[in-house]
């Protein structure tokens, strides 16, 4: 590609912005088919939806909020340092989101497998027992949380690859939109959080 | 502005040679093409299973294929059709070709996600093709995927199913490529009223590809969560409901259409005034009718619900919508038609195909309407009149202003030219096949003939055997075009840069275009089809 120069080196952190803001669209309306879903069966089982939120433990719930909002603004300061040419503390800081993501993760994973122990899980006898609604609710419990759960993966692999760009000086104060996007991807997670957190665990 | 210092294209040599060349190219050109070879390989495939199901209804009872087999073979044929043709289609085709070029950009915003979304893209074809060979046998839901049985058939629906999903996602990418392209990289001068309007089109589009398309995502894996999970959303025995999976498949599906129709509206809306030698008329109302489209298609999902006992008023509500959508479709025609008035018309093959477009297109669109009206769809629905209405659309409309397109286009595209007269008796042949082929199921329709069943009731039999026959010819047909485009792509007469005189900002650079497009970035001062110093500009075009 010696000749090429349009093929090679074009660099436009507004195109990619404007490309990474487009994306996020597609995630919320990704996730916005299941709100639509559980608008539907909220309205139609409000009840159970309500029984159901009460099993849930609110307390696990507020606190991975907490935690997910701190990462967001941990990465929002990475971004700042980057820009204020300090590599070091931009790196320092994703390593806390980072640690703050498994964190978030670790509380799932226990949140889940007390709900396994209870042989509370999509297609278990003990959940086919339950109430309509509470079926409903559960399964879009997993589902939705299972979806989010994805995204944080993702984002942190994202992250992690972020940090070795920074250290090979791929990413840097003129160059930075890599890490300005995944920032964004990462907010986007913790927004998502934002509204998965009251509908599932707060509408008691 | 025509000199060879650079390489074409085709020719270019990159750090790999032959088909590695291809393969790894991020050129927005070659992966065009490389769309278009992989949708004429599937379109081959699907266009023959359409041409079993039309023997086998030949005549009544089972004639070449059981009740099973034909289920499948439906099934794949509408995967394969909608979600690996028709929906990447033009806009993947011409839509990378050409974007760039007329807007004066060198490439696409995102020239890697753009070879990666072809990669998808194949790795969906091919698992929509394998999901009919592997497992427990072709999936048998249609491809519309309706729970509940979608959730229960013991064929390999789980493949079709993640199939579709990762075309979508390639979908989503090339979509949100061409808006940041359109916003970005048109040529200094280009405001938003001088681009032409097949871009204005792919512009729309790609709004519906990235805003509609992820509802069809989560609706597939909650499918796939059905199957696996037992999850019950769309299952009534625990408290799900399945007319729930048709809202959010139509909330996708519906706009789906226009992803596909929109495209083909902007290549015959390139056609029409290069043809003419006169400017389109009434530029500003297409530019608008396009993203009209693309907003009130949002909200006409329900007419394909109509039977399902939705409530009165929603009836009323969408099938108004389904009207008023059709207001901006009308617009066009009348656009296109007084585009031609007067000018100096030119019966190339393109203009033929492109005519013969807004024929077909105009009976399908107004057999919409009688499925849009409340009284009148619940005797069509799920007939073969429904078949019928939506074949004269995608392929009459869609199809057809595929072959328009690249009728146009081929010159510039190989820098040959193909032969004329093939060129006629293939569009002879296409368009009486493609009317007897699915005419006469309207009629059969309205008669009572329900779509996807492989056997029919005797009084059916002069109908279906009248459309069998049109099979054979639309196939013939489709051969006599292939060879003329196949054979005179490397064998043809040198074309000139600008053979139809046209204005837009492709005919103004070498055929085929170099590597970059532009030795210079065009600076942009006129509105587009400006035809008044035509003399001119044909000169410097050779």
């Amino acid at each position: 590609m010696n000749t090429s120069t349009a093929h090679t080196d074009h660099y436009d952190p507004e195109s990619s912005k404007i490309g990474m803001w487009l994306f996020l669209f597609t995630e919320m309306f990704l996730f916005g088919g299941l709100f639509l879903v559980y608008a539907v069966f909220r309205n139609k089982y409000s009840a159970d939806f309500h029984h159901g939120a009460h099993e849930l433990n609110a307390f696990i719930g507020t606190f991975n909020t907490v935690v997910l909002l701190i990462s967001s603004m941990t990465v929002a300061m990475s971004i700042t340092a980057i820009q204020k040419k300090n590599r070091k503390l931009a790196v320092n800081m994703i390593i806390i989101t980072i640690v703050l993501a498994l964190v978030f993760m670790l509380n799932k994973y226990f949140e889940w497998s007390y709900k396994f122990e209870y042989k509370l899980y999509p297609g278990s006898p003990v959940m086919m027992n339950l109430p309509q609604g509470e079926i409903l609710f559960y399964g879009l419990y997993f589902m939705m949380t299972g979806l989010h759960a994805l995204h944080v993966l993702i984002g942190i692999v994202l992250l992690v690859v972020n940090i070795f760009k920074i250290r090979s000086g791929k990413v840097h104060h003129e160059r930075f939109s890599l890490l300005e996007n995944s920032g964004l991807y990462w907010h986007l997670v913790d927004l998502i959080w934002i509204f998965l957190f009251p509908l599932l665990y707060l509408v008691t | 502005m025509v000199n060879t210092s650079q390489e074409n294209y085709l020719e270019y040599r990159g750090r790999f040679k032959g088909l590695m060349g291809w393969l790894t190219s991020t050129d927005h050109k070659r992966i065009g093409l490389m769309y278009m070879y992989a949708i004429m390989f599937f379109f081959i495939i699907a266009a023959l299973l359409g041409l079993l199901m039309r023997i086998e209804k030949i005549a009544p009872g089972q004639t070449i294929m059981d009740a099973q087999t034909y289920n499948g073979v439906f099934t794949i044929h509408g995967i394969i059709m909608i979600f690996i043709i028709v929906i990447p289609g033009l806009a993947a085709v011409f839509g990378n070709f050409f974007l760039p070029i007329m807007i004066g950009a060198k490439d696409v915003a995102f020239p890697k996600l753009n070879l990666l979304s072809w990669y998808i893209y194949i790795a969906g074809a091919i698992m929509g093709i394998l999901s009919q060979f592997i497992g427990g046998g072709a999936p048998d839901t249609g491809w519309t995927f309706y729970v509940p049985y979608s959730a229960e058939s013991g064929t390999n629906v789980m493949f079709a199913l993640l199939a579709a999903f990762v075309l979508g996602f390639s979908s989503i990418l090339t979509g949100l490529n061409f808006i940041v392209t359109i916003h970005r990289l048109r040529a200094p001068g280009m405001t938003w009223f001088k681009m032409p309007l097949f871009p204005w089109s792919l512009y729309a589009t790609a709004w519906i590809q990235v805003l509609a398309t992820p509802i069809i995502g989560i609706t597939l894996l909650m499918v796939i969560a059905e199957r696996t999970l037992n999850i019950g959303f769309f299952d009534p025995a625990l408290g799900g409901d399945p007319l729930l999976f048709q809202h959010l498949f139509w909330i996708y599906s519906h706009p789906a259409v226009y992803v596909m129709i929109l495209p083909a509206m902007g290549v015959v809306t390139e056609i029409f005034p290069t043809f003419s030698q006169k400017p389109v008329f009434g530029y500003g109302a297409i530019a608008i009718s396009s993203l009209a489209i693309a907003l009130v298609g949002y909200f006409v999902w329900g007419h394909h619900m109509f039977t399902t006992g939705i409530s009165y008023w929603s009836r009323w509500f969408f099938s108004f919508l389904t009207f008023i959508v059709a207001v901006p479709s009308a617009i066009k025609v009348f656009n296109w038609i007084s585009t031609m008035y007067g000018g100096s018309i030119d019966l190339k093959p393109p203009l033929l195909y492109a005519i013969s477009f807004i024929f077909l297109f105009m009976i399908g669109g107004f057999t919409g309407l009688t499925l849009g009206a409340l009284a009148t769809n619940v005797q069509t629905h799920d007939t073969t009149f429904v078949v019928a209405h939506f074949h004269y659309i995608i392929f009459g409309g869609m199809g057809f202003a595929f072959f328009a397109g690249i009728h146009y286009w081929f010159p510039k595209i190989y820098g040959r030219m193909y032969s004329n007269r093939l060129a006629y008796i293939a569009w002879g042949i296409l368009f009486v096949g493609f009317n007897l082929l699915y005419f006469p199921l309207f009629v059969i329709g309205i008669q009572g003939m329900p779509r996807r069943y492989f056997d029919y009731l005797p009084q059916f039999q002069t109908g279906h055997v009248i459309s069998s026959i049109g099979a054979f010819i639309l196939v013939a047909g489709l051969v006599v075009m292939f060879y003329n485009l196949i054979y005179y792509r490397r064998k043809g007469e040198i074309a000139s840069a600008n053979p139809w005189k046209g204005v837009t900002l492709e005919w103004q650079i070498p055929s085929p275009p170099p590597l970059e497009n532009f030795e210079e970035i065009p600076v942009i001062k006129d509105k587009p089809y400006t035809f008044d110093n035509k003399e001119e500009k044909a000169s410097t075009g050779n």
